[in-house]
């Protein structure tokens, strides 16, 4: 595929547009959009609609009573979820979301401003739900569902990452990710899903995690970290899995064993458990934190979450530690309970090497491993030796849901202070509660999507390169999966020479770990600091 | 364009008809009569109803849009009133959003420059205009207590005494009416400046700010420059709230126009964007406390789905758990 240049891509129209968005029109072009879902990953999970289609073609072989599917849909969901009912109904337009999307500020189409996809929706709940679109029609902005707007739902509510910036800036916090989700709920109905979530939500359901790794394949990557740890430190850890009886069950999202670079952070991990002696597990059943059913449907996310307390359960551990990962923590912090609660067998997590009873987890029994490192930090467990970083100067990218979900800033950045002796803040406006997306979450990180992904992340990257320029960053560390698979082609597309780490590789590499030998590498394998090899 | 016309020119013969309509005494009853009344009882059952129709949803999962730090560690301080983890905080949280529009003040206007850099520069003039509006409005409204309740509420006479803290000509000169309107034509004309914001505008964007537009206007006229009989209107105003309607002694045309557009803003209130009055207090991602981890938050409507077990997943993968050394719970 032959992808445009940043100097072409940069060419951004935000003038006005000569037609009424009102009159349904969608280009699929490549590159803008993903594939449909295979129909074996549908029918695996019992979604309706299994078919061969793309979304280019003219026939996108709809169910035929598909209009009453999607209306009975919206009253299902208007009278089940006050947010879609209330968000419907009170937008004034006044626009100041506009200018917030990453998506619209890289591509420029006035249907990414997050007041315009919601209206896509709006116009069709006031044509069908309210007296006034049905009596007065276009002149209350309602308009009729047709096929051509279901592709117009599709097109846009794939281009949206439910990242809600857009609803830190609303005055009435409405919050295009709830609209994206029951749009996408919708689309669910009638078999127009993108493979690129469906795939993993199938693997999820199956195997346990996104990659489809089966249990021994899952062993073999856990003792091929451990034998590379031992490598690189000279010390062989005890990385136990499916064990009953552990005090923690320890839940990473899959890409950290299986992808690059988030696997430097599962080193790290492997290397900080083992120096405190945390008594923990990992287990190859839940052995995914990430949960795509996030991008697909509520019922979606209730089904894939549930394993994580009936492991808890099965294992008799007393609390549950999450690794780096940002959609995975808005089900753990925002829906797991609610779904899948109440978690009263387990316990009321407590630090075993520090005594600090995590009372914000009280009910969840789920703690960040930010946290939980932070608190480490704090108490002074830790021997650290930040000089090992010294290679790197960080900047902290605050992924999307941890922001915006949990609040999770200052935990990322103790650490990361405390462990490196660079360290730049990106400018404000794009950074902690106001952070710009990757542009590539919620499932849209498939090459194919690549033109559309490189639109989305510009306004992360060009906040990037502005600390790259100035204070010569090269590492832009984060906590999020995604982030790990999807920010390294966009930095090499607009900010070639900023590598991407996540917080607890960098902390694996300033660990001073008992007994270990000389690091003469960094968990990458590339060759130590100066002051390092001056120390060996 | 076109939708801005067709707002002008309906709140133009609202506004015209009523004028023309006092002219014509057997019209009156209508006009003083079954329009206050009919308005006002379209407005009070809208409003109930679309209140019900939004409380009748639930909300089944807690969504906050946090906006700053969470409360975990003792030692970490934690952002209240953008992350509040209690009722006080959310009170307050809601209490800025509401009062003082806090999720506009954050307002930014992005910038491409060549380079290229996209620049997020601070942007406060929506937020100050729509403040503006917004409080004015209020007062205005708690101003025209004067003409519902006799004697005088102090807190009409406290506002009005404030408005009028300049003491320029005679009528005096209310701050509140030149703000009203200053801030009326600030958001209207950036419905036509802005090209994005232009291009999501619909009619009843329009039609509501100039009906707002037509309603101060009205006001205004008769305040300063027609010098309506404001004792004649108490006293049809006075009639109207004991149910004993007594009908005016001809208050003039400009008087009917002003009290009609006002009866069409009540009435069309329940039925347009303007329930965001009501909506904001209700608004998940801002009413509910960041204490997702620390208190379960009930779903009415959670239930069983299907999922696969552990036991159907060691049964799919027994071999494979046994070969690589890996408990199973049957052997």
């Amino acid at each position: 595929m032959s992808q445009p240049k940043p100097e072409q891509l940069v060419q951004i129209q935000y003038g006005p547009q000569p037609r009424d968005w009102m009159d349904p029109a969608v280009e699929f072009r490549k590159g803008t959009f993903c594939y449909s879902a295979l129909a074996k990953n549908l029918n695996y999970l019992g979604l309706p609609n299994a078919r061969d289609w793309q979304p280019f073609d003219e026939d996108w072989k709809l169910p035929p009573d598909w209009k009453r599917i999607i209306l009975d849909g919206m009253k299902e969901r208007l009278e089940k979820f006050r947010s879609f009912r209330l968000f419907m109904d009170i937008c004034v337009r006044c626009g100041a979301c506009a200018d917030k999307c990453h998506f619209f500020l890289g591509s420029g189409d006035p249907k990414n401003m997050p007041v315009l996809r919601a209206e896509l929706m709006r116009s069709v709940y006031r044509r069908y739900f309210t007296l006034a679109g049905r009596l007065l029609g276009r002149l209350a902005g309602a308009r009729d569902l047709t096929e051509d707007v279901i592709k117009e739902w599709f097109y846009y509510f794939y281009q949206c990452t439910e990242c809600r910036r857009c609803s830190v800036f609303c005055p009435y916090g409405i919050d295009t990710a709830e609209i994206t989700m029951i749009g996408r709920e919708l689309l669910n109905l009638i078999g127009c899903n993108i493979n690129w979530v469906l795939e993993p939500a199938a693997n999820c359901f199956r195997t346990g995690n996104h990659l489809g790794v089966q249990p021994h394949g899952f062993k073999d990557s856990v003792d091929f970290a451990v034998d590379e740890l031992e490598e690189l430190t000279g010390i062989r850890v005890d990385a136990s899995i499916n064990r009953k009886g552990a005090e923690v069950l320890f839940i990473v999202p899959s890409a950290d064993y299986f992808g690059t670079p988030h696997y430097y952070t599962f080193l790290g991990y492997l290397a900080l458990l083992h120096e405190i002696g945390l008594d923990y597990t990992f287990s190859a059943f839940a052995s995914e934190g990430g949960n795509f059913g996030l991008f697909n449907s509520h019922e979606m996310i209730k089904r894939l979450n549930a394993k994580v307390y009936a492991e808890a359960r099965r294992l008799g551990v007393k609390w549950i530690l999450g690794g780096e990962c940002g959609h995975m923590w808005r089900v753990l912090h925002q829906y797991m309970d609610t779904m899948n609660g109440p978690a009263d067998f387990l316990e009321v997590p407590v630090s075993p090497v520090t005594g600090t009873r995590f009372e914000h987890a009280r009910s969840t029994k789920m703690v960040h491993i930010c946290e939980f490192t932070a608190d480490l930090i704090h108490n002074g467990k830790l021997r650290l030796d930040p000089s090992r970083n010294d290679h790197w100067t960080v900047t902290f990218h605050d992924s999307c849901n941890p922001a915006r979900a949990m609040g999770l800033l200052e935990e990322p950045r103790y650490i990361l202070r405390s462990v490196c002796n660079r360290f730049h803040e990106m400018p404000e406006n794009t950074i902690r509660e106001q952070t710009f997306c990757c542009g590539s979450g919620s499932g849209l990180g498939t090459d194919e999507n690549f033109e559309m992904r490189m639109r989305g992340g510009l306004p992360r990257a060009n906040a990037v390169k502005y600390v790259h320029q100035r204070h010569g960053v090269n590492l832009l560390a984060c906590i999020c999966a995604i982030d790990k698979a999807t920010l390294p082609p966009l930095l090499e597309y607009w900010v070639p020479g900023v590598e991407v780490a996540g917080v607890h590789e960098l902390v694996g590499n300033a660990l001073v770990m008992r007994g270990e030998r000389p690091r003469l590498t960094d968990l990458r394998g590339e060759p130590a600091t100066q002051a390092e090899a001056v120390h060996a | 364009m076109k939708t801005s016309l067709s707002a002008l020119s309906l709140v133009l013969a609202i506004a015209l008809a009523a004028a023309a309509a006092s002219r014509f005494v057997w019209l009156l009853p209508l006009l003083a009569v079954a329009l206050p009344y009919g308005t006002l009882a379209i407005f009070l059952a809208g409003l109930s109803w679309r209140v019900v129709c939004w409380s009748r949803s639930p909300v089944p999962f807690r969504i906050p849009t946090v906006c700053g730090q969470q409360k975990s560690l003792a030692w970490i301080k934690s952002a209240r009133l953008e992350s509040p983890h209690s009722t006080p905080g959310v009170v307050a949280r809601m209490a800025l959003e509401i009062l003082l529009f806090r999720s506009l003040f954050r307002n930014t206007r992005s910038r491409l420059e060549d380079g290229p850099r996209l620049i997020q520069r601070e942007a406060k003039w929506l937020w100050l205009g729509a403040l503006a509006f917004h409080w004015s409005l209020l007062i205005i409204l708690l101003r025209h207590l004067r003409f519902f309740v006799e004697p005088v509420p102090k807190v009409a006479v406290l506002l009005e005494n404030l408005d009028g803290f300049f003491r320029i000509g005679a009528p005096v000169l209310l701050v509140t009416d030149v703000v009203v309107l200053a801030a009326l034509l600030y958001l209207l004309q950036r419905r036509f400046r802005d090209p994005q914001v232009r291009f999501i505008s619909l009619f009843t964007d329009y039609f509501a700010l100039l009906l707002l537009l037509g309603i101060a206007a009205t006001g205004v006229w008769m305040r300063y420059f027609a010098r309506v009989d404001a004792v004649a209107v108490k006293q049809f105003v006075l009639s109207l709230t004991i149910f004993a309607p007594a009908l005016p002694k001809n208050p003039g045309p400009l008087f009917f126009a002003h009290f009609a557009l006002a009866g069409t803003l009540a009435a069309y209130l329940p039925f347009s964007k303007l329930m965001h009055m009501g909506g904001v207090f209700l608004s998940p991602t801002r009413n509910l406390a960041n204490n997702n981890r620390r208190k379960r938050h009930i779903n009415p409507w959670n239930y069983p789905v299907k999922v696969h077990t552990y036991e159907e997943w060691e049964a799919e993968f027994r071999d494979k758990l046994e070969a690589a050394g890996l408990p199973v719970e049957r052997p």
